[in-house]
């Protein structure tokens, strides 16, 4: 198993690493997104609750891009038929696709978090970012277990680019709920309060539930 | 073989829907603080209550079609979905009103209860799109079931986030009818199992309509002497088109 996931990581990891294809255009479409935002909400600056909802509005719409991407290759090359035809457990491939798209966000926000705060965030981040970066990765894990078992769900269909957003982005609401509700008093004006602990409670359990629910349905997802 | 007990429960739901509406409009009494406008309570809260049990129900049916690949699983886990989406309307379009009435707007966003449900909705309101666009009816069996379990399990972690996150203006009704006074705790629950009733001799009605329908089908191609796994209809549909 642990091997399996290993070998698909790397394999994942390597084509993202050659191609180029979906962590670039994600984290393009992030800048391009805090653009808009500029210039829709007509603000130069931002803090609080409007500049945690900012954040995490632009960062779920790029979570969705990556959930578009994500299996699109193993059914275009053939990726599928070959994983399955191999003898491993079937859950390694959800494992290794959601670790994936952990390390896509991961690398994302890197990015994110700093054109956020130099384009448009008021307050400084420096005291904020060992609580912002908790709330970060606690997001990014229940990000990546809803889009593999998304990505996977809508790849096999003729509609993909639309099912997607559709499932997803209703499924990711308690998420975002919590990750805004959580960011806000870290971005306030005047320095960070500390998140509060229910909305970190929120998002943990969210990550449980719908990782034990994702490990248990992903399997009749390949079947074939 | 779906078709039992149909009569019974029509007249059962008959029976059951005219008493609630009698009760509401006679019995109960008027509310002190909202007047007339109240009375939309006893339709409101047992539209969403069954449309929100009748999600789970599709989640449970589509785990008994994971585990056993019975297709009559499938057409009900479809069926107790299409029908509380139904319900769900009626739910979201009561609730509009009756907030216009109590509150004096069509929509608020400080009501948690109103938002959950409107968020399960638009989740929901997705599983007709995705059996739409699978071709393969096996296929579009199993990845619905998926949808089904995984959509059950949402539904009541997200009315736990936004519940939290809303202030608490929504009238607590699951956890406070011991608040009501006597009659009309009387008429909710009367209105409740009567809208229960109701949905499912809906579900039951759709179930034995839809597998007719694939036994006439069945009957039809015996006759023309088609292979017996031909389409059965050249109309496309999101429901389960053979067991």
């Amino acid at each position: 198993m642990r091997a399996a996931v290993g070998a698909l990581v790397r394999k994942d990891l390597r084509a993202e690493l050659r191609n180029l294809e979906a962590v670039p255009a994600m984290t393009l479409f992030v800048v391009s997104t805090f653009v808009l935002f500029h210039f829709g909400l007509d603000r130069d600056t931002l803090s609080g609750s409007l500049a945690s909802g900012v954040l995490w509005v632009t960062l779920l719409l790029a979570a969705v891009l990556g959930m578009n991407r994500l299996f699109v290759t193993e059914r275009e090359q053939g990726g599928f038929d070959a994983f399955l035809v191999a003898p491993v457990d079937r859950t390694a491939m959800f494992v290794a696709k959601a670790l994936v798209l952990f390390a896509f966000l991961v690398v994302l926000e890197v990015v994110a978090v700093a054109a956020f705060s130099v384009l448009l965030l008021g307050p400084g981040l420096g005291q904020a970012l060992p609580g912002l970066v908790l709330v970060l990765l606690l997001a990014d894990a229940g990000l990546a277990v809803i889009g593999t078992l998304v990505g996977a769900l809508a790849v096999q269909t003729r509609a993909r680019d639309l099912i997607v957003p559709l499932l997803a982005l209703p499924l990711c609401v308690p998420l975002l709920i919590a990750a805004a509700e959580a960011t806000a008093p870290l971005l306030a004006e005047g320095g960070g309060g500390a998140p509060e602990g229910r909305w970190l409670l929120v998002l943990a359990l969210y990550d449980v539930v719908f990782g034990l629910l994702a490990y248990a349905v992903f399997d009749f997802l390949l079947e074939d | 073989m779906l078709g039992r007990g149909l009569k019974s429960f029509s007249i059962a739901s008959t029976l059951l829907v005219v008493a609630a509406l009698g009760l509401t409009f006679f019995y109960a009494p008027l509310d002190a603080d909202q007047g007339f406008i109240q009375k939309i309570f006893y339709l409101h809260v047992p539209l969403a209550i069954v449309a929100l049990g009748g999600f789970v129900t599709g989640g449970i049916h589509g785990i008994k079609f994971l585990r056993s690949g019975d297709r009559r699983q499938d057409l009900r886990s479809y069926v107790a979905i299409h029908m509380s989406l139904i319900f769900g309307v009626g739910a979201l379009l009561t609730g509009s009103i009756w907030a216009r009435a109590a509150w004096g707007h069509w929509w608020l966003w400080d009501e948690p209860t109103l938002v959950s449900f409107l968020v399960v909705f638009l989740l929901y309101a997705c599983y007709q799109p995705l059996r739409f666009s699978i071709e393969d009816p096996e296929r579009q069996a199993r990845y619905a079931a998926v949808f089904a379990v995984t959509a059950g399990a949402f539904v009541p972690l997200n009315f736990l986030a936004v519940r939290m996150a809303e202030s608490l203006v929504h009238p607590r009704t699951l956890s406070s009818t011991d608040n009501l006074p006597g009659p009309m705790a009387l008429t909710f629950l009367v209105a409740v199992i009567a809208m229960i009733v109701l949905f499912t001799t809906l579900v039951k009605y759709e179930l034995a309509a839809k597998s007719t329908r694939m036994q006439l089908g069945r009957l039809k191609r015996r006759l023309s002497g088609e292979a017996p796994s031909a389409p059965l209809t050249t109309r496309r549909s999101a429901a389960p088109q053979n067991l």
